[in-house]
């Protein structure tokens, strides 16, 4: 079979490792945007924007206040999405009576006021971030840098707990209650305002998160989320607005895709992923994991 | 009579000198990127370099109206097209500086022929400017995808890189630099194992640092730049590409992508520029202006060859008169010699190539560094007469049909 592709199984393993790596990104940042869009309704636009304050607050973090990286990969999330709460609170609370356009378009110009802010101040060719796992495995078939293999790992278990978190537990199902009857969940005594402005704010830690995790591997730039928000509203149209699992599962499927595109027609690897988000929405509107309306 | 006659001629002559320091209008457009990854090595950097040489250049003591205008060109060659279009139809700009992006310059360079206005570039590389795509009213000022495969290219042939495995952005710039680089490359005795082309801007390099490795070159040649080069280079590093017995060859690299890197995996990289703030008192006062107004950061050779490109420019428009006619002022350009306190002495060719010495340069290593943006060591210097590709090898069509 290999012979027919022309390639070797080793550099074919090799690339769906890789594909496995750009896959755990796509499947944290996608899954952080599921779970607003599922849970709020909101066409979160500015996730990118918050990837790329996840990476900043990394730097930040290490260059002027000495904080090693995993103490910023628990530190950076809880800012941002503090930060995350309080765009909730003071703008998007307004919004949720309208149209999902509104809540767009909000999003949308925070994200150009949000990067513009950046750019200003650290300029686009980013700022370096040292590996905190240098060297690497080798693996018979690939020479597999440790903090790769940190990245996967990081992933599966972070998007495994929200899933679980919000599909098995009490918490969950309240959350999953108020999105269908908040006036009746509210009645019940509990506070969906204050849920739903959490949610946001974890929502947007996850995209925190990503940024921490992507910091030693791309370069810190003020461009770093409008380069991969794209892809990933893709993987979540793909994956069915609002399925969490839809979210991770095309996550980590595309990531594969991708990864493979490199090696048999790499100009087509920015594309291919919208070529698939085509395909899927012609043949299946609500998604590959999305419920019909 | 006779006292009559001489205040005729004291008349006539105080006319024509009138006349000769005439007040002439000149409006300069930057066109560059002014929030993608080239912005930090040109961008507002390149307007204010363009602004320093009106200034040095003297243009309010003369009585000159000189305006700059500036716009983003979002590296998107229609988006740079419809700005100069309008610029040359409606607001009257006379000259369009500086271009980073290839494929916006190849626009522009059609459009500013048509129109015959003059087009200064700096920042775009492809040599297509000066070769197949020449034109009688551009001037290439700072450097080209030619100059860059001699000097690097040649350098680590000479030194034992004969394998090569090219990583290429896909498009226009890419394109020249990988195949000038691959001319150099064979014509040295070395070999070209392969290429892979990636999407720009590109975002994850791990996939094709892994085909570079399993190519087995010696030589891992990054045909991109900016953002591109400065994750592939950090990519490289992090699956030990250099441990494991290759070495990159960054084609294209700006100071700002050496201080994006850092110098902990910037260090060892050799590779071509045209120009660097540290070589002279000169470089060091202008680069320690420039920082005064952008925060601590250095000038690149972009926008130094955009000083100089338009000191000269004004020069010319001098000798011309005025600067209506493009074709003219950029046949005057070619004319005077080039002098300005950044580039030195040179010329600018028939075919619209400005010749000057070339440097190769190596990145230091952390310990050898004395700070922030102390970043180049010399290795040599290559010489005007060999730095750029000769004349008739260029294919420029323009200069063919005149002899």
């Amino acid at each position: 079979m290999f012979e027919l592709l022309g390639i070797p199984p080793q550099a074919f393993y090799a690339q769906l490792m890789l594909g496995l790596v750009n896959g755990a990104f796509y499947a944290v940042l996608s899954l952080g945007l599921a779970v607003i869009f599922g849970l709020l309704n909101v066409i979160n636009f500015t996730h990118g924007a918050q990837y790329m304050m996840g990476a900043f607050a990394g730097y930040i973090l290490l260059t002027y206040f000495g904080v090693p990286y995993w103490g910023a990969l628990v530190l950076a999330p809880l800012i941002v999405g503090a930060v995350g709460i309080v765009i909730e609170r003071t703008m998007l609370r307004h919004l949720y009576h309208l149209d999902h356009l509104y809540g767009l378009l909000l999003t949308f110009g925070l994200v150009l006021v949000i990067e513009g802010l950046f750019r200003q101040q650290y300029g686009v060719s980013g700022r370096p971030f040292p590996n905190p796992l240098p060297g690497g495995q080798n693996l018979g078939f690939m020479f597999l840098p440790n903090y790769r293999l940190w990245v996967i790992v990081a992933s599966v278990v972070v998007c495994f707990a929200t899933w679980y978190l919000i599909e098995q537990t009490r918490l969950g199902s309240y959350l999953r209650a108020a999105v269908e009857r908040p006036d009746l969940v509210q009645a019940f005594g509990i506070n969906v305002p204050v849920m739903v402005t959490l949610t946001y704010g974890f929502g947007v830690a996850l995209a925190g998160f990503a940024g921490v995790l992507a910091a030693p591997i791309q370069v810190v730039s003020p461009m770093m989320g409008m380069n991969i928000i794209i892809v990933v509203f893709a993987v979540v149209v793909i994956g069915g607005m609002g399925s969490i699992l839809g979210a991770i599962i095309t996550g980590y499927f595309l990531g594969l895709v991708e990864g493979l595109t490199r090696v048999f027609y790499p100009e087509a690897s920015s594309t291919v992923i919208f070529v698939i988000m085509a395909i899927v929405l012609l043949i299946r509107p609500q998604g590959l994991f999305g419920k019909a309306k | 009579m006779v006292s009559r006659k001489l205040l005729y001629g004291l008349s006539a002559i105080a006319f024509m000198s009138a006349t000769s320091a005439h007040a002439i209008d000149v409006k300069l457009g930057v066109l560059t990127d002014m929030s993608g990854l080239y912005a930090d090595l040109t961008g507002q950097g390149s307007v204010w370099a363009a602004r320093k040489a009106v200034e040095d250049f003297g243009a309010a003591d003369k009585g000159w109206n000189v305006e700059i205008v500036f716009a983003d060109h979002q590296n998107r060659p229609d988006v740079g097209s419809t700005v100069v279009r309008q610029w040359f139809d409606t607001d009257d700009v006379d000259a369009v500086v500086d271009v980073p992006t290839s494929s916006v310059a190849l626009a522009v360079n059609e459009l500013t022929r048509d129109r015959n206005k003059v087009f200064l570039v700096s920042g775009a590389a492809t040599a297509a400017l000066t070769g197949a795509q020449c034109s009688p009213n551009t001037v290439h000022w700072t450097y080209d995808t030619w100059a860059l495969a001699n000097g690097t290219g040649r350098a680590i042939v000479e030194t034992g890189g004969e394998t090569w495995f090219f990583l290429t952005a896909d498009y226009a710039f890419g394109h020249a630099l990988e195949q000038d680089t691959s001319a150099v490359v064979e014509e040295f005795g070395g070999q070209v194992l392969g290429t892979v082309r990636h999407p720009f801007p590109g975002t994850d390099f791990s996939s094709f640092i892994l085909q570079a490795q399993s190519s087995g070159a010696q030589i891992i040649g990054l045909a991109n730049a900016g953002g591109d080069t400065v994750n592939a280079v950090n990519t490289a590093a992090e699956f030990g590409v250099v441990q494991a017995g290759q070495n990159l060859a960054a084609l294209l690299m700006f100071i700002t992508d050496v201080h994006a890197i850092g110098l902990e995996n910037a260090q060892g990289l050799i590779f071509t520029e045209a120009w660097y703030w540290d070589q002279n008192d000169v470089n060091r006062e202008f680069a320690a202006e420039f920082e005064a107004e952008f925060g601590g950061n250095k000038p690149t050779m972009v926008q130094a060859g955009v000083y100089s490109s338009v000191f000269h420019y004004l020069k010319a428009v001098e000798q011309v008169g005025s600067a209506e006619d493009g074709a003219a002022v950029v046949a005057a350009m070619k004319e005077i010699p080039t002098e300005d306190k950044l580039f030195g002495e040179g010329m600018i060719r028939e075919d619209g190539r400005k010749i000057h010495d070339m440097y190769l340069f190596e990145v230091k290593s952390p310990e050898e560094s004395t700070g922030p943006w102390d970043y180049y060591t010399q290795r040599a210097v290559i010489p005007a007469d060999g730095a750029f590709r000769p004349m008739e090898d260029g294919g420029c069509a323009f200069i063919a049909s005149a002899d």
